[in-house]
């Protein structure tokens, strides 16, 4: 038992020791990792399908062209809402739930170092996104800027709800912040003896180093954010030209919050592909360490491309080259990640079972939308590329196989452990290839879209993109429908079915398959020696 | 135990420094970036008083065209325009023109007029040496002005720039940042101006 849970078990009345206790309260007043977990779980699954039906609204409006079903106005705020809500509220919430779960199991701690603080993390979210769902219902609307909220139109042209926003903002970061510190704390301190920095599951590590990043960049967000709340109602000028400012600025100081971003929300999926192919492959993870070094490698370059978001602003000919360069220099360490992921595959006796099978998926799109950021990544061709649906194919190429898939195969790696039941298998290979083809029907043709010129953000488009257009929508309601069906089979499979052995899937590694599924309310009060 | 809790004291606070490090980090990169747009002009924005020496002889084997624009940003009712839209100099001689702004409101108003020059490559080689811009304009009901600028196209002027477009933006000091609120009236009068300049 480690001394914080000793001060924490004597500051509440509660008896923590027996198990969970009953009621709101247990919820409400928890430090327990797995019970954080999943309410963080369930928070993003609501923040995915309320950010998914806003998706579905905008595929509605463009499944022709004209206007028929929402005001233009509207049909931006939605654009804006379903960005936001995915990356703050769907992706990043889900990947903090796995690590509060998983962490502590796989590297033998009792809980996480700082589960007050966890508790806090958590029940900052609701507060943050009522408040900016809340702007929906707002006189002059919710934010229609999108979701990089580009100055002027966030600080000049924005709506009065977008001081709210900003308010949501901060405290969102201030969750992750002191989610990312927590993770630190928790993997630095908290492993089983024996269990040294390289010998760590790699979803340990790329959370370690997606935690580093979350310190660096969500301040600068919040920074950002700070300025426009300034600009807005305290008379500077930050991103005002009349005052002497730069609107471009803005988009420097965003971007170097941005690019990092977009690797937060890949790097665990990185990590949890990691350890679902090895296991079903039934082999050990090619490459290890050079997995460890590529995340790392990721991260740095990650701080030192950002302007390839903004080609197009009139930099000078040497800066674009820089950033072209170093973007172009990603895909090295990516290409080693899947050169490795390949290889564990290789001449493995694999298994096709739910996780496997998203875990494939993952590898396969996820190439494919890195392929379509090298395309964007050359600064002359970007001219063309820029703010057309190219972009929006590329990067929901990158975030719905690579964040969401890599989500799903967690989930399905995982849920016996949580729940201590199988799920159903059939279920969830149905689940798996609805959202294969509906991700592909959906997303696939937007590229021929932004190459043929379609801008994005529009509520109306020119007839000759309509046939694209309409394949686009229906494949992005099959999609959207089928996420009820892995919200059928997650209750399903927590209300019962057969039962899961301590260790359901044979070519599994590490500790969290040495504790019964489900895994009890307290794991490793004493810590497990690893060898 | 105690070793443990000792230690996660010091990750927090490593942690939260990091934290407070890059939220100053974030707002550092304000003047970072102007200083940075001052030494390579990237933004467009023309620097200062030129201090520089003028003696200079011209290179009269060379012609530069100069073209001026003038806009006026939300909110702004001002006349402004430049008395000539464009004037052909030789790197290195001293020029004079004149814009001309006036106020057409029946009130006293004050406005700052923004520069802003292209190519962003010739910014580095655009000397003014007295410029309307340097202070704010502050312009009775009715009153008219004739404002200077004195400039001087540098020798040094990148071969292949032929045309420099300076433009200057008038902004209403007192109603900055403020939303447009009858969008249709603003693009009326941007047109009106550009058919005057």
């Amino acid at each position: 038992m480690s001394a914080v849970i000793d001060t924490h078990d004597h500051s509440h009345d509660q008896d923590h020791h027996h198990g969970p206790a009953k009621g709101f309260k247990r919820w409400l007043l928890t430090t327990n990792h797995k019970d954080i977990g999943t309410m963080y779980l369930i928070f993003s699954f609501t923040m995915f399908l309320l950010g998914g039906t806003m998706a579905m609204v905008i595929r509605a409006e463009l499944f022709q062209p004209g206007l028929q079903i929402v005001e233009p106005a509207f049909f931006n705020q939605m654009t804006t809402m379903h960005g936001l809500i995915m990356v703050f509220g769907a992706v990043m919430p889900a990947f903090v739930g796995l690590a509060n779960w998983m962490i502590p199991l796989m590297i033998g701690a009792p809980d996480m170092a700082l589960p007050r603080m966890n508790n806090w993390s958590f029940w900052i979210l609701p507060a943050a996104f009522a408040l900016l769902v809340s702007t929906l219902f707002m006189s002059g609307g919710a934010p229609n800027f999108g979701w990089t909220f580009y100055a002027p139109l966030s600080t000049t042209y924005g709506p009065p709800s977008t001081t709210f926003f900003i308010f949501a903002i901060h405290m969102m970061g201030i969750s992750s912040i002191m989610g990312a510190i927590n993770v630190i704390a928790t993997i630095l301190n908290l492993r089983a003896p024996g269990m040294t920095l390289m010998k760590m599951p790699l979803f340990v590590w790329t959370w370690l180093i997606t935690a580093f990043l979350l310190i660096a960049v969500m301040p600068v967000l919040a920074g950002v954010v700070t300025m426009m709340l300034m600009d807005i109602n305290f008379g500077t000028s930050f991103f005002n030209a009349a005052g002497g400012g730069d609107p471009v600025l803005f988009q420097h100081v965003f971007w170097f919050f941005g690019h990092p971003e977009v690797y937060i929300m890949i790097l665990p999926a990185f990590g949890a592909v990691s350890e679902i192919i090895p296991a079903f492959s039934r082999k050990r993870l090619f490459g290890y360490a050079s997995m460890v070094y590529a995340v790392g490698a990721i991260a740095l370059l990650s701080f030192v491309v950002w302007a390839h978001h903004m080609f197009t602003v009139g930099m000078p000919v040497a800066g674009e080259i820089f950033f072209m360069y170093c973007t172009m220099l990603i895909a090295v360490p990516t290409g080693v990640k899947v050169f490795n992921w390949v290889a564990t595959m290789f001449r493995g006796s694999m298994t096709f079972e739910a996780p496997m099978l998203f875990s494939i998926a993952f590898v396969i799109l996820f190439t494919i939308g890195g392929f379509s950021g090298l395309m964007l990544a050359i600064a002359p061709a970007d001219f063309q590329y820029h703010d057309t649906y190219f972009v929006v194919a590329h990067f929901h190429y990158v975030l719905v196989p690579g964040a969401i898939f890599g989500i799903f195969a967690s989930a399905y790696y995982w849920l016996p452990k949580w729940t201590g039941n199988m799920y159903d298998e059939t279920l969830a290979k149905t689940h798996f290839w609805m959202s294969f083809i509906g991700m592909n029907l959906a997303f696939f043709p937007m590229h021929f879209l932004g190459l043929a010129g379609m801008p994005r953000r529009i509520p109306d488009y020119a007839l000759q993109f309509a046939d694209f257009n309409m394949v686009s929508s229906i494949g992005a309601f099959m999609f959207g429908s089928t996420q009820l069906l892995f919200l059928f089979i997650v209750v399903k499979c927590a209300r019962g079915g057969e039962k899961a052995a301590a260790k359901p899937w044979d070519g599994a590694e590490g500790l969290e398959w040495t504790v019964p599924s489900p895994a009890p309310y307290h794991t490793f009060s004493t810590p497990p020696e690893v060898k | 135990m105690t070793t443990a809790k000792r230690s996660n004291t010091k990750v927090v606070g490593w942690c939260i420094a990091g934290v407070f490090g890059m939220f100053a980090f974030g707002f550092a990169l304000v003047p970072l970036y102007n200083v940075f747009c001052d030494i390579t002009g990237i933004n467009g924005k023309t620097g200062g008083r030129y201090e520089g020496t003028t003696t200079a002889e011209a290179d009269m084997s060379r012609t530069v065209k100069v073209q001026f624009i003038a806009q006026n940003g939300p909110h702004m009712p001002w006349t402004f325009r430049p008395a000539q839209t464009s004037i052909t100099v030789h790197p290195g001689e001293s020029t004079h023109v004149t814009f001309v702004a006036q106020n057409n409101t029946g009130r006293g108003m004050t406005a700052q007029a923004v520069p802003s020059l292209a190519p962003s490559e010739g910014v580095l080689f655009f000397h003014k040496t007295e410029c309307f811009c340097f202070n704010q304009q502050t312009l009775a009901a009715g009153e008219s002005i004739d404002m200077p600028l004195v400039f001087i196209v540098d020798r040094d002027l990148p071969e292949e720039i032929h045309t420099l477009t300076l433009s200057y933006t008038l902004y209403d000091q007192e109603r900055m940042g403020e939303e447009p609120k009858d969008a249709k009236q603003v693009s009326t009068t941007t047109t009106k101006m550009t058919n005057n300049g």
